[in-house]
């Protein structure tokens, strides 16, 4: 403990190591160093004269005292916090709700903080693109053609190579769909995670979520985190702030591993598998079923339903740009379901033939609206006009404690240049950008009215849109 | 008799080119010349509309459409032989239905040839000395008084029948250059300033409308796009041009917009005689939208629109054009297995639109049968 406190005054925690290595450390020791460090951080900052620089002998004594003193209040306040389940924080300040940067754009604060937060990290920031609609202009706006790992060194010395490359692969749209770049971002973890090794003085519990951190903010800059990956997140780091200390670092490893598959197979596949058999029950013979864009879920379902034997026929609706009704068309007609095409534009010519409507959701929120790719909103708003049912399937693990009523507060801002279209050997919107007062807007996801939506499937069972907050409030239940 | 015409040849005949302007040119041509002339240009006509079908829209605009056959109309009553109004009315009709034949969707030109039935049937009756008045409608006390259907043959000759008739055409003809200006005319009294116009597709008649606008007040315009033909892109850089500021959106993203919309201004291929629209794909779902938000929807629709069909004519209300455009070729193999659809237009029923603004001022959709009844003649509306 003398040589401690020799480092504590001398500020220098690599003496520590040289000095404490090859020595078990108890718990209660790494604690009391990492309780140090922090103290020695809190002292630069607020450039705090009262710290005695004594000569080290004469105060060892009134120091322990001292420091037993902090320690023990230090040890009081977490286990307060713990019970209220509340952010590590600084002590004894009020826990503030933050929102999220990618919607304070218009902020300069803001940007300013984030800023200094990338450059801690050592994650480079993505810079918009375009002229922005000003009614957008809280978003961001990015470019396919300047994704993030640009500006990176790669190999990089910060971020995991299997990050770098979902990074990637999100920014480029190569994984897209909100189960996919869940399960991508948990194989990823699942890599992070076999690859790590624990520094000699640090527990795997805390230092594993910090090594996280920067990973998470360099997926953010390439493209915002979904309500799903953001649950998922939520999930890995209570599983890694859970392992006993006790635990062998090959132990925690194997544990955490199995957390995830876990998670993955309940919470993605045998779900999927319950949601399609609650949806078979609603699929009828001789049903005509309209589907838009690419829902993995909902093709999951469609293709159970016509394994089961049942008859129907499917209508995709497609929209630009992104043209995902495509990818969906190709699967159905390839497990030979009879299939017709249209765009979003035809949806009132088509709608008086169809008998049902199954849209897949990117998030429910809490206050009950479905937010769901670009679109999702019209096709139920004519679907209600000429009275057909509308059902929306979703897994649980999408439900998200959010709240919102209108499509602009919160959005993601895709590519502008995605809607320029060569038409007949002409490009009218060719030089977009040269027109002072043009501005070409690329929404990737609004939000529906509960009242447009009849049903909502998930895996605990059909529930209308209304439901949510209850099925939030028991799994919140459960997880305690 | 001998015809005297009043119109001048044109040299070139040139389908882009008709422009009917009429002058005396005595000696250009000899007689039996001037009867196959006539046929030429109708047919020019006939193979033009039939070649402007596709779903981009017309070759021209309905406005180019609707002077076009009525200055052939003009030439026809000039040039062919014709002793009484019955005639002439035969003759109209028979060349008014091959050319609504040629293109069934463009219905500017069934229109036109009604309204000039219409002022046939006017110019006779002021001819014969009795009020217009009278023989006007149909009443039921008349039909219990008069004891039957009045036997009207047409078959009266007079002198200056032809005369009238042209003259009246002509007026028609003015008044068709001056449409775009009168509905543009009344820009200033619909939109102020700081406000969020939205508006599908490509309408000249909404661009006129907005550029005058744009004049005096600043506003901001969304365009949706269209697909697939994506006609918005056009209307959004002519806009952008002349200082309006526009955003392109998707037609997936219209609701998504719709609650920070004021007011949304569309224009539309035909009005149809219930109130209700044919217009572009996607404008049914514009108006839902707009419905559902209570914003007020605007239609920008001249008069020669107004059409006297109904909407339940199934088999002659959509037209569809080639699903390449929706699925092109590219795709390979799941082009056999699929069925694609690539509808044109939209029906839009008349509960969803809040006002029409046409050259003669703006009227509430309960009152276009009104206004249909005052164009044609009810023994008209079929040709």
């Amino acid at each position: 403990t003398a040589c401690c406190f020799f480092s504590y005054y001398f500020k220098e925690p690599s003496f520590i190591s040289y000095v404490i290595e090859g020595k078990e450390l108890t718990k209660e020791e790494k604690q009391r160093l990492r309780k140090e460090k922090k103290q020695q951080k809190k002292g630069k900052e607020k450039k705090d004269a009262s710290l005695p620089q004594v000569s080290v002998a004469e105060t060892a004594a009134p120091a322990s005292q001292l420091k037993a003193e902090r320690r023990a209040r230090q040890e009081a306040e977490r286990t307060s916090k713990q019970s209220k389940k509340g952010d590590t924080g600084q002590p004894a300040t009020t826990i503030v709700k933050r929102l999220p940067e990618h919607i304070q754009v218009d902020d300069p604060d803001v940007l300013k903080k984030l800023a200094k937060k990338l450059e801690r990290q050592q994650i480079p920031r993505r810079l918009d693109y375009g002229y922005k609609v000003s009614l957008f202009s809280h978003l961001l706006q990015y470019s396919r053609k300047a994704p993030l790992t640009q500006q990176l060194s790669i190999p990089s010395a910060v971020i995991h190579p299997a990050i770098v490359r979902l990074g990637l692969q999100y920014s480029q749209g190569i994984v897209a769909g909100s189960n996919a770049r869940s399960i991508a971002l948990l194989h990823a973890f699942k890599q992070v995670i076999s690859d790590y090794t624990t520094p000699s003085n640090e527990e795997l519990s805390r230092d594993l979520v910090n090594k996280l951190k920067p990973y998470i903010s360099f997926l953010n800059q390439c493209r915002p985190l979904s309500a799903s990956m953001g649950n998922a997140i939520k999930y890995i780091k209570k599983e890694i702030s859970n392992i006993p200390s006790q635990f062998k670092e090959d132990d925690a490893k194997k544990k955490l591993l199995n957390c995830i598959e876990c998670f993955i197979e309940e919470k993605i596949v045998l779900a999927a598998k319950a949601i399609a058999k609650s949806s078979i029950e609603k699929i009828n013979d001789g049903d005509v079923i309209l589907v838009y864009g690419c829902s993995s879920l909902v093709n999951h379902i469609l293709c159970e339903a016509f394994e089961k034997g049942r008859k129907f026929r499917v209508i995709v609706v497609d929209s630009r740009p992104r043209l995902e009704g495509r990818e969906a068309l190709r699967r159905l007609v390839q497990k030979g379901i009879s299939c017709t095409y249209v765009l979003i534009s035809a949806v009132s010519y088509i709608l008086p033939e169809v008998s049902k409507v199954f849209l897949g959701a990117h998030a429910l929120l809490a206050n009950g609206y479905v937010m769901s790719r670009v679109g999702t909103s019209q096709i139920a708003l004519v679907a209600k006009a000429f009275n057909v049912p509308v059902l929306v399937c979703c897994e649980t693990y999408k439900f998200c404690e959010r709240v919102q009523t209108d499509s602009f507060v919160s959005n993601e801002l895709d590519d502008p240049d995605d809607l320029i279209v060569t038409r007949k050997g002409e490009t009218q919107l060719k030089d977009w950008q040269q027109v002072p007062r043009l501005g070409l807007l690329n929404l990737v996801y609004d939000v529906t009215p509960p009242d447009f939506v009849d049903l909502v499937i998930t895996d605990l069972g059909m529930i209308p849109c209304t439901s949510v907050p209850v099925v939030l409030r028991v799994k919140n239940v459960d997880l305690l | 008799h001998k015809i005297t015409s009043s119109c001048k040849h044109e040299a070139t005949l040139s389908s882009t080119n008709q422009k009917a302007a009429c002058s005396r040119s005595p000696g250009t041509m000899p007689g039996p010349y001037r009867e196959t002339d006539l046929t030429e240009k109708v047919e020019a006509f006939l193979s033009d509309l039939k070649r402007g079908g596709s779903g981009t829209g017309p070759l021209r605009g309905s406005a180019e459409t609707a002077r076009e056959t009525t200055a052939l109309l003009r030439r026809i009553t000039a040039q062919v032989r014709w002793s009484s109004a019955g005639d002439l009315m035969e003759v109209i009709r028979k060349e008014g239905r091959r050319m609504s034949a040629a293109q069934p969707s463009e219905t500017t030109v069934g229109n036109m040839i009604r309204r000039v039935l219409k002022i046939i049937r006017e110019e006779y009756a002021r001819s014969r000395g009795s009020s217009e008045e009278a023989d006007q409608q149909e009443s039921l006390h008349k039909l219990l008084t008069s004891g039957g259907l009045s036997e009207e043959n047409f078959r009266q000759y007079f002198t200056a029948l032809k005369a009238n008739v042209i003259e009246a055409i002509n007026e028609l003809l003015t008044e068709l250059e001056g449409t775009t200006d009168n509905i543009a005319m009344q820009a200033l009294e619909h939109i102020h300033s700081n406000e969020v116009i939205m508006t599908i597709g490509r309408s000249r008649t909404v661009e006129a409308f907005l550029k005058d606008a744009a004049r005096k007040r600043k506003f901001h315009v969304i365009v949706a796009e269209c697909a697939p033909f994506c006609q918005g892109h056009e209307m959004a850089t002519s806009l952008s041009k002349d200082g309006i500021e526009t955003t392109v959106i998707t037609d997936a993203a219209i609701f998504a917009v719709m609650s920070r919309v004021n007011k949304v201004i569309i224009g539309t291929q035909t009005v149809l005689a219930n109130g209700g629209l044919r217009a572009v794909n996607g404008t049914h779902t514009l108006a839902l939208a707009a419905k559902h938000h209570s914003t007020p929807l605007i239609v920008c629709a001249p008069m020669f629109k107004l059409s006297p069909q109904f909407p339940n004519e199934e088999d002659t209300f959509h037209k569809f054009v080639s699903p390449h455009e929706v699925l092109p070729f590219t795709e390979g193999e799941i082009l056999s297995k699929v069925n694609v659809h690539c509808p044109v237009f939209d029906y839009v029923p008349p509960e969803l639109i809040t006002l029409f603004i046409s050259n003669i001022g703006g009227h509430a959709p309960s009152y276009i049968y009104r206004l249909m009844s005052e164009l044609y003649h009810p023994e008209d509306h079929e040709l």
